[in-house]
């Protein structure tokens, strides 16, 4: 029944290996970005407030796909020279994925009440000392579903570097499908796979959400 | 390499023609899948908080089988492996179609929008006070009629503006239709790239397009959100 996919199954395993490639960079280039983009989304200084904002709404109406495709052809010219498809598709990754998590981010450092900084600043805290065991800790247990959430929608994301022919998994089960012509199973595998891993993301960060609803930091 | 811009590929005919068939064809898919989304959504998000526990299974195992696989795989599977699930001679029949493409870009986005919006009819239906169910129900009305009349349209006033996010993710979302050959928006800017080796100015283009499109949606659907607010509610 699989029998496709069992004899090109190095060849697939490999393009999955690609996609988990591309998730981490995205993920470790878009967390990081995210992280600056929520605090410029919260300054009171207009000069950072305004360019971070319009950065943010603008991509986000925009498709990513579309992103993809103009770094694609942006890279070459900076670069000044033919750059690898993968570089190109993690910037674009990069760059769409944190405008996402600098929401996600602005709402958990929002979700800090004043009172509670006060609070802490009484028992006799320093600042950092009220970052490190106050703050960080109930804006990240806040945060934590949501930035799982978006995790795995960057990991479905990453099927996208399609386009610019890089050889990540959907890319490489097409190839397969063009040789021997086995749709079902080959895009049928394909979505097991990637159905696993989500359904699994998606159960853990239900997990944190019930057990921050249940402990009181939601 | 020296870039020379060329930005009269956006205006410059052909070009500019293909563009704007591609905002058609775009916007058509858009709204086209956003019809089948929202009927089926409605449906299925309803389906969850029947008291039948099959249905309300059917409607989870749909909404979890939809949401955790990457849109650009659903629609390689229905365009590629649809045909052949019908068997020999129903899949010939359908290959034939001219434009099949389009046909299926459109019912693959609609099934797979409506998972969202099943997510969201379930948080609206959540967010309405039981004793509004047991008010409903002591008028004499059947749990259908109850539904139908009242809470159905009462949870989709309460849950319009995530369906407005949607409603503009449907339209970004129809950019991946280009991958199955589908001349859209997206699929048109790298047409202009293959022709004259302008992509960054088609692209660019393209995206001011779609901003442009959404901005409109926005406008459209202020006007539709305020209209149906329910009163008493904290607005947006």
């Amino acid at each position: 029944m699989f029998d496709a996919v069992i004899r090109n199954f190095g060849f697939l395993m490999g393009g999955f290996g690609v996609t988990l490639q591309l998730t981490a960079c995205a993920l470790a280039g878009g967390i990081t970005l995210g992280m600056i983009v929520g605090l410029g989304r919260i300054a009171r200084n207009k000069w950072i407030y305004q360019p971070v904002t319009l950065y943010v709404n603008f991509i986000r109406n925009i498709p990513l796909i579309l992103v993809i495709f103009w770094f694609y052809f942006v890279m070459p010219i900076i670069a000044g020279r033919p750059l690898n498809p993968f570089i190109s598709a993690v910037i674009s990754f990069i760059v769409f994925e944190a405008t996402y998590f600098g929401e996600i981010f602005r709402a958990g450092y929002q979700s800090i009440s004043v009172d509670l900084i006060h609070a802490a600043y009484s028992t006799g805290l320093t600042y950092s000392q009220t970052a490190r065991y106050i703050l960080i800790p109930i804006a990240f247990r806040r945060m934590l579903p949501s930035l799982i959430t978006q995790s795995i929608i960057t990991f479905q994301d990453t099927s996208l570097a399609f386009v610019i022919g890089l050889q990540e998994f959907v890319r490489r089960a097409s190839i397969v499908d063009n040789l021997e012509v086995r749709s079902i199973q080959l895009y049928g595998f394909v979505g097991i796979v990637f159905f696993i891993f989500c359904f699994i993301g998606s159960k853990i960060s239900l997990h944190f959400e019930e057990k921050g609803r249940r402990t009181g930091v939601l | 390499m020296a870039y020379n811009f060329d930005w009269s590929v956006l205006w410059r005919q052909p070009y500019g023609m293909w563009l704007l068939q591609g905002l058609w064809l775009t916007i058509k898919i858009g709204l086209l899948a956003w019809i089948i989304a929202l009927s089926l959504g409605i449906v299925i998000g309803t389906l969850r908080v029947t008291p039948w526990k099959p249905l309300r299974f059917f409607a989870s195992a749909y909404t979890e089988l939809f949401r955790n696989v990457p849109f650009l795989v659903q629609l390689f599977f229905w365009y590629y492996a649809g045909p052949m699930l019908l068997g020999d001679r129903l899949g010939h029949a359908l290959n034939q179609i001219i434009g099949l493409n389009y046909y299926v870009a459109i019912f693959a986005l609609g099934i797979y929008t409506a998972s969202r919006v099943a997510e969201h009819m379930r948080a609206g239906f959540a967010s309405i006070g039981r004793e509004q169910y047991q008010a409903v129900l002591s008028t004499g009305m059947t749990q259908y009629q109850m539904y139908r009349y009242v809470i159905i349209p009462y949870a989709l006033r309460i849950i319009l503006p995530p369906l407005t996010t949607e409603f503009l993710t449907i339209f970004k979302n129809s950019s991946i239709a280009m991958t199955i050959g589908v001349a859209e928006l997206t699929f048109m800017s790298y047409r202009i790239d293959a022709e004259t080796f302008h992509g960054l100015e088609a692209t660019t283009g393209a995206m001011f397009i779609y901003l442009l499109l959404g901005l409109t949606v926005v406008r459209i659907m202020g006007f539709i959100e305020s209209r149906f607010k329910i009163p008493g509610m904290i607005g947006r």
